[in-house]
């Protein structure tokens, strides 16, 4: 680590995860002590809640289901209510190793980055998408790469770390749609001239189920995430939220 | 009885049950006028057909009767479409209020739990009430 770690949210998003939250928010907890680690309940059926507060993690329970991207504002407007410096997002299906949290950290502090992704397909580990899933994927890789001005090659990874400036952004117009936490997010992010930036990242198989190879299936993928890319590209450029930071800067000094 | 005669009846019929549903507040007027200018216009054309007939040969439309449908279709889309738009803005809202009301829960959790932690064991809390959480509560800075 370059620089100490400035006070961190790790935010987990999840819905119906009672079999693996325990773990990761374990594996947070031993990766990086000095974060805090926030649940955010996507109105599960199971007993994620419990299992959760359990473990030892603040939980924020969201009385209906949102949606990844809905769950994750809630938890970027708390991180930003909170004074949190820093966010990080992990999957609650055990995918995410939080062991990487310091290298994303590393790389943000060595790039000056806002936003920093934990990335799948670049060179770490052994994970693999094959067939027109995969070309799909890398297609839009390569069309956000353009847009954001930087080598991205697992543009879905939901594996990532923010600064405040990235929170404050992301706590305004974070989408709840269909790749609005990913595609869209990134879009947002170029436009309010954020600096993204990638970092392989090991993943693990996740523990329910295997990516799709169904070539209908990522012939529908690719649509609806061509879809979200040309919509979010054609939509002018948002007023950057000059949100009300939470760390004090004195106030004489922008006059 | 002529069928204009039919005609003017449903559309009488039909402003008068929007009036209702107005009064009793069931619909917003913001959704209500637009049908209210349906109803106005369907009952202009049953009581005098010829206008119909007078506006197709002016844009120049061979039956009048494809001139009312079409427009028909042109207003039912305008009023989906406005439906669609009023929809996707209620979505926004129950999201917004979504995210406030989880985190005025967490908010009232962590301050009972501090409340009663004085009080009872101070060493050992039951987990499944006291959310342990080494965060003081959420401040909201305006």
């Amino acid at each position: 680590m370059t620089e100490p770690l400035p006070r961190l949210l790790v935010v987990i998003p999840a819905w119906n995860e009672e079999q693996t939250i325990a773990a990761v928010i374990d594996e947070v907890r031993q990766a990086v002590p000095t974060a805090d680690v926030l649940v955010v309940n996507d109105g599960s059926s199971d007993d994620t809640v419990t299992v959760a507060e359990r473990a030892g993690a603040t939980v924020l329970d969201l009385p209906l289901n949102l949606g990844v991207g809905g769950a994750m504002r809630a938890g970027f407007k708390y991180a930003l209510r909170g004074g949190y410096a820093l966010a990080a997002q992990i999957d609650a299906d055990g995918q995410h190793d939080p062991a990487h949290l310091p290298d994303l950290w590393e790389a943000m502090s060595r790039h000056g980055a806002d936003i920093v992704i934990g990335a799948r397909f670049a060179g770490e580990g052994d994970y693999t998408v094959r067939g027109p899933r995969r070309w799909a994927m890398s297609l839009l890789a390569a069309v956000l790469s353009k847009v954001c001005g930087t080598r991205l090659t697992d543009t879905t990874s939901g594996f990532k770390l923010m600064n405040a400036r990235a929170l404050a952004t992301f706590a305004a117009n974070y989408q709840a749609e269909y790749l609005g936490d990913t595609v869209e997010a990134l879009v947002i992010a170029a436009r309010s001239h954020l600096l993204v930036r990638q970092v392989g990242v090991a993943m693990r198989p996740r523990a329910g189920g295997t990516p799709s190879h169904d070539p209908l299936k990522a012939a529908v993928f690719l649509m609806r995430a061509f879809l979200a890319l040309v919509i979010s590209l054609s939509r002018p450029a948002a007023p950057l939220p000059e949100p009300a930071r939470p760390d004090p800067v004195p106030e004489g000094v922008r006059s | 009885m002529s069928g204009y005669f039919f005609a003017l009846t449903l559309c009488i019929l039909t402003i008068a049950f929007l009036v209702l549903l107005l009064r009793r507040r069931w619909i917003r007027e913001k959704y209500a006028v637009i049908w209210m200018v349906v109803a106005v216009g369907i009952a202009v054309l049953g009581a005098f057909p010829g206008l119909a007939v007078r506006v197709a040969r002016l844009v120049g439309v061979e039956i009048p009767a494809n001139l009312v449908f079409a427009v028909a279709i042109v207003t039912l889309l305008a009023v989906c479409i406005q439906l669609s738009i009023g929809v996707s803005q209620l979505d926004e809202r129950v999201r917004t209020l979504t995210e406030e009301v989880a985190m005025l829960r967490l908010q009232t959790q962590t301050l009972q739990a501090q409340a009663q932690a004085p009080a009872s064991a101070p060493t050992v809390a039951p987990a499944d009430q006291a959310p342990r959480s080494a965060t003081p509560p959420v401040s909201h800075t305006p």
